[in-house]
C-alpha cells in the first residue's frame, strides 16, 4: 500500500473541469515535483489531497483513510498532513512561537511548556531557533515562509505538500527555504511539491510529474523526465521555463 | 382626559415628523458650518488653530447631548435670549454636529495622499487654493457615505430635543401617551417613523460606501 | 446685568454627584459586557448561521440602529408593562442598552471578521483545527484587535447616551444634576459640572481602554 494514492479523481468547478482522471501513486519518502502551466490543475490536486476542496469523482487516500470519504474526521488527517502555501499565511497577530505551537496545544492537548521546547526544535531544523518570540512582520519573506515550515513540522506530519512556496520570493530568500527542503529531504520526509524550480526539481526529485490541461500528461524519474520529455508539451513548457 | 387611542392619534404624530425633520436639516445645517470650520483647521499649518479644533472635538465628542442641551436652554437667560426650547436646539445641536461632521471630514480631507498637496504647491497653489481645487474635490467622494451616516445619529438624536419640551416626534409621543394611556402603541408608532426616516439613508450610506470600496 | 457664576452650593451636595458617577459607572459596566457578548455572538450567527437566523440577526441589527436609544427605553419601561413586562427603572435602562449597544457591536464586529483573510483560515484548517477552533484563535482574536478602537469609541459614546436613563428617573449622573438643580436652583452651574464629570468618565474610559488594549493585544 502507497502512502498516499490517488486514483481517477475529477475536480469541478461548476461548469469548469480543473482535474480530469488523475492518477498518482506515492511511496513513503519519496519527492514529488509537480511541474506545468498556471492553471494546469497542479495547486487544486494538492488543496484537494488535503481536503481543502472537495472532488467530484475518484479517490484520495492517505496511509489508509480515505480523505473524500464523509466519514472521515479531516482534522485528524489534517494533522498527519502538512501544507505549506505560496503566501505563507502565517497568522499575523501570534508570535512565531505561538503560530507553531497553536495546533500541537489545542488539538493534541500538549502543554505549553513542552509545546515551547517543540517549537524550538522545528525552528532549529529551518535554521531560525533566534525568532522564537519574534512577530511575523519582524521577518523577512524567505523567514516567514521558513517559520511555516516549521509550522508544518511540529505536527510531525507523514507527508508534506508544498504549494509553489518560493514563488513569491526574491531569488536570494528562494535560497535559503531551498536549502531548507534539502535539508529535510535527507530526513526521508515524504514530499509533494508544486513548483516552479526546475533544478532543485533535478537534483532532489525522486519523480517529476508534468500536468497539463487537469491531467497527468507525463511522469517518470526526474533526470530522465526532465531531460528527455516524451511529449511535445513538456517539451514546450521545459523551453519555455529553462529559456 | 382619557380618550381611546385613534387613527387621529397616528395622525398627530405623522405630522409631528416634520418637526423632527425641520430640526435635522437645521442641525445638519448649523453643524456642517461649524464643521467645516473645524475639519479645515485641523489640517491648516497653524499649530494653535489645530490644536483649537482638536480640543474642541474632543470635549463636544465626550460630552452627552444631553448636557449640551441642557447647558445651552439654561444658558440662554444668562447671556440675556429668551429662554426658548427652539433656540437652545438649534445651538447645542450645531455644536454637536460640527464636533462629529469636523471629525469625519477631517479624515476625508486627511485620506488624500500628502503628495496631491505637495503637486499643488509645486504648481504655485496657495493653501486655500490647493484646498479648493486639488484636495476637496478628491475628499467629498470618501466623506460622503459617512455623512449620510452621521445623518441618520442626527435624526434619532434629534429625540432628545423632547427632554427640553420641543415638540417633535418623540415629545408628541410622550403627549399623546399621556392623553390615552397607550404608550406601547404611540411610541411603536413613532419608532416606526424613525425607521421610515433612517433605514433608506442608511441603506444608501452602505451603497455608496461600497461603490468607493469597488472603485478603490 | 451681569451674571455671575457660582459653584458652592453645587458642589456643597457632591454626595450627589458621587452618587450619579458610581451608577453612571456601574451602568455603563455592565451593558458593555453584554452588550460586547451579544455583538460577537450575533456578528458570529450573522456570517455563519443558516439563512433564517442570519435574517432575523439582520432585523435585529437593523431595528435598533435606525430608531432613537430614547425611545427604545420608553417602550422598554413605558409600553412593555401592558403585556405584563413590567421592570424596575435600573433593569429597563439595563435592558434596552444592551439591547442596542449589541447590535452597534454586531455590525462592528462583523466587519473585522470578515476581514480576515480567506488564506488565513485555510491555514487553520490545514493544520487540523476545528470550526470553532479556527474561529477563536485565528479568526476572533485578530478581528478584535483590529476592530478595538471602533468598540471602544462605540463603548465612550454608550457611556455618555446613559446620561438618557435619568429619563426614566434612574438616578445616574445627569439625574443627580437635576435633584441639585430643584434644590439650589443654580441650573446653568450644575449642568456645567455633571459636563465636565462625563468629560472625566470619558477620558477615564479611553484610558482604561487603551490599557486594556495594551494587555490584551500588545507584544511581550
Amino acid at each position: 500500500m502507497s502512502l498516499l494514492e490517488i486514483e481517477n479523481v475529477t475536480k469541478t468547478y461548476d461548469a469548469l473541469t480543473v482535474l480530469t482522471d488523475v492518477s498518482l501513486l506515492v511511496e513513503t519518502g519519496e519527492i514529488i515535483a509537480i511541474i506545468g502551466r498556471s492553471g494546469s490543475g497542479k495547486s487544486t490536486l494538492l488543496r484537494c489531497i488535503n481536503g481543502l476542496e472537495s472532488i467530484q469523482a475518484g479517490r484520495i487516500v492517505i496511509d489508509g483513510v480515505e480523505v473524500n470519504d464523509p466519514g472521515t474526521d479531516l482534522r485528524k488527517l489534517r494533522q498527519q498532513v502538512g501544507i505549506v502555501f505560496q503566501g505563507f499565511n502565517l497568522f499575523p497577530h501570534l508570535s512565531v512561537c505561538r503560530n507553531i505551537t497553536l495546533a500541537p496545544t489545542v488539538t493534541k492537548g500538549i502543554a505549553e511548556a513542552d509545546a515551547r521546547e517543540l517549537a524550538r526544535e522545528a525552528l532549529v531544523s529551518v535554521g531560525l531557533e533566534d525568532k522564537i518570540d519574534a512577530y511575523p512582520d519582524q521577518l523577512s519573506g524567505g523567514q516567514q515562509q521558513r517559520v511555516a515550515i516549521a509550522r508544518s513540522l511540529a505536527m510531525q506530519p507523514k507527508l508534506m505538500l508544498f504549494d509553489e512556496i518560493t514563488s513569491a520570493l526574491d531569488p536570494e530568500l528562494t535560497g535559503e527555504v531551498l536549502r531548507v527542503l534539502e535539508e529535510m529531504s535527507r530526513t526521508g520526509m515524504t514530499m509533494v511539491l508544486v513548483t516552479h524550480e526546475m533544478g532543485f526539481a533535478r537534483r532532489f526529485g525522486s519523480r517529476v510529474v508534468f500536468m497539463h490541461e487537469g491531467r497527468v500528461w507525463e511522469q517518470g524519474p526526474a533526470a530522465d523526465t526532465l531531460g528527455k520529455p516524451k511529449t511535445k508539451e513538456l517539451e514546450t513548457f521545459l523551453n519555455a521555463v529553462l529559456h | 382626559m382619557i380618550r381611546e387611542f385613534g387613527w387621529i392619534d397616528v395622525f398627530y404624530l405623522v405630522a409631528a415628523a416634520r418637526w423632527t425633520i425641520a430640526l435635522t436639516v437645521a442641525a445638519f445645517i448649523g453643524g456642517g458650518i461649524v464643521g467645516v470650520v473645524m475639519a479645515v483647521l485641523r489640517v491648516s499649518g497653524i499649530a494653535p488653530l489645530r490644536w483649537f479644533a482638536f480640543l474642541y472635538v474632543q470635549v463636544v465628542q465626550g460630552t452627552p447631548l444631553l448636557v449640551l442641551l441642557f447647558l445651552f436652554f439654561f444658558g440662554l437667560a444668562i447671556v440675556g435670549l429668551p429662554v426658548l426650547p427652539w433656540i437652545a436646539v438649534a445651538l447645542a445641536f450645531s455644536v454637536y454636529g460640527g464636533a462629529f461632521l469636523g471629525e469625519i471630514w477631517r479624515g476625508a480631507l486627511q485620506a488624500i495622499p500628502k503628495t496631491q498637496w505637495e503637486a499643488g504647491s509645486a504648481l504655485g497653489l496657495s493653501f486655500t487654493e490647493q484646498l479648493r481645487y486639488i484636495i476637496v474635490p478628491q475628499a467629498v467622494r470618501v466623506a460622503i457615505p459617512p455623512t449620510v451616516g452621521f445623518l441618520v445619529q442626527l435624526i434619532k438624536n434629534t429625540s432628545l430635543a423632547a427632554t427640553i419640551g420641543f415638540v417633535e416626534l418623540t415629545r408628541e409621543a410622550q403627549l399623546t401617551t399621556a392623553s390615552t394611556f397607550q404608550p406601547f402603541a404611540a411610541y411603536m408608532i413613532v419608532a416606526l417613523l424613525y425607521f421610515l426616516l433612517c433605514f433608506p439613508l442608511t441603506q444608501w450610506s452602505r451603497h455608496l460606501e461600497r461603490k468607493i470600496n469597488v472603485a478603490a | 446685568m451681569t451674571y455671575t457664576l457660582q459653584f458652592r452650593d453645587v458642589f456643597a451636595s457632591w454626595e450627589y454627584l458621587l452618587q450619579g458617577v458610581v451608577t453612571t459607572l456601574y451602568l455603563s459596566s455592565i451593558v458593555i459586557i453584554f452588550g460586547f457578548l451579544i455583538g460577537v455572538i450575533c456578528a458570529a450567527g450573522r456570517i455563519y448561521a443558516n439563512r433564517v437566523l442570519r435574517m432575523v440577526i439582520g432585523g435585529y441589527v437593523e431595528a435598533i440602529r435606525n430608531t432613537p436609544l430614547l425611545v427604545q427605553l420608553f417602550i422598554v419601561f413605558f409600553g412593555l408593562p401592558g403585556f405584563g413586562l413590567r421592570f424596575d427603572a435600573t433593569t429597563a435602562a439595563v435592558i434596552t442598552f444592551t439591547v442596542n449597544l449589541g447590535a452597534y457591536s454586531t455590525e462592528i464586529v462583523r466587519a473585522g471578521l470578515q476581514s480576515i483573510p480567506r488564506a488565513q483560515i485555510e491555514a487553520g484548517f490545514a493544520l487540523g483545527l476545528s470550526g470553532p477552533q479556527v474561529f477563536r484563535y485565528v479568526i476572533l482574536s485578530p478581528a478584535l484587535k483590529m476592530m478595538f478602537p471602533a468598540l471602544a469609541s462605540q463603548f465612550i459614546l454608550l457611556m455618555l447616551a446613559t446620561s438618557i436613563a435619568s429619563q426614566i428617573s434612574v438616578n445616574d449622573l445627569f439625574h443627580a444634576a437635576s435633584i441639585i438643580q430643584s434644590r439650589t436652583f443654580r441650573d446653568f452651574e450644575v449642568y456645567l459640572v455633571v459636563g465636565v464629570l462625563y468629560l472625566a468618565l470619558a477620558l477615564i474610559f479611553r484610558v482604561a481602554f487603551a490599557l486594556i488594549y495594551k494587555l490584551a493585544f500588545g507584544r511581550r
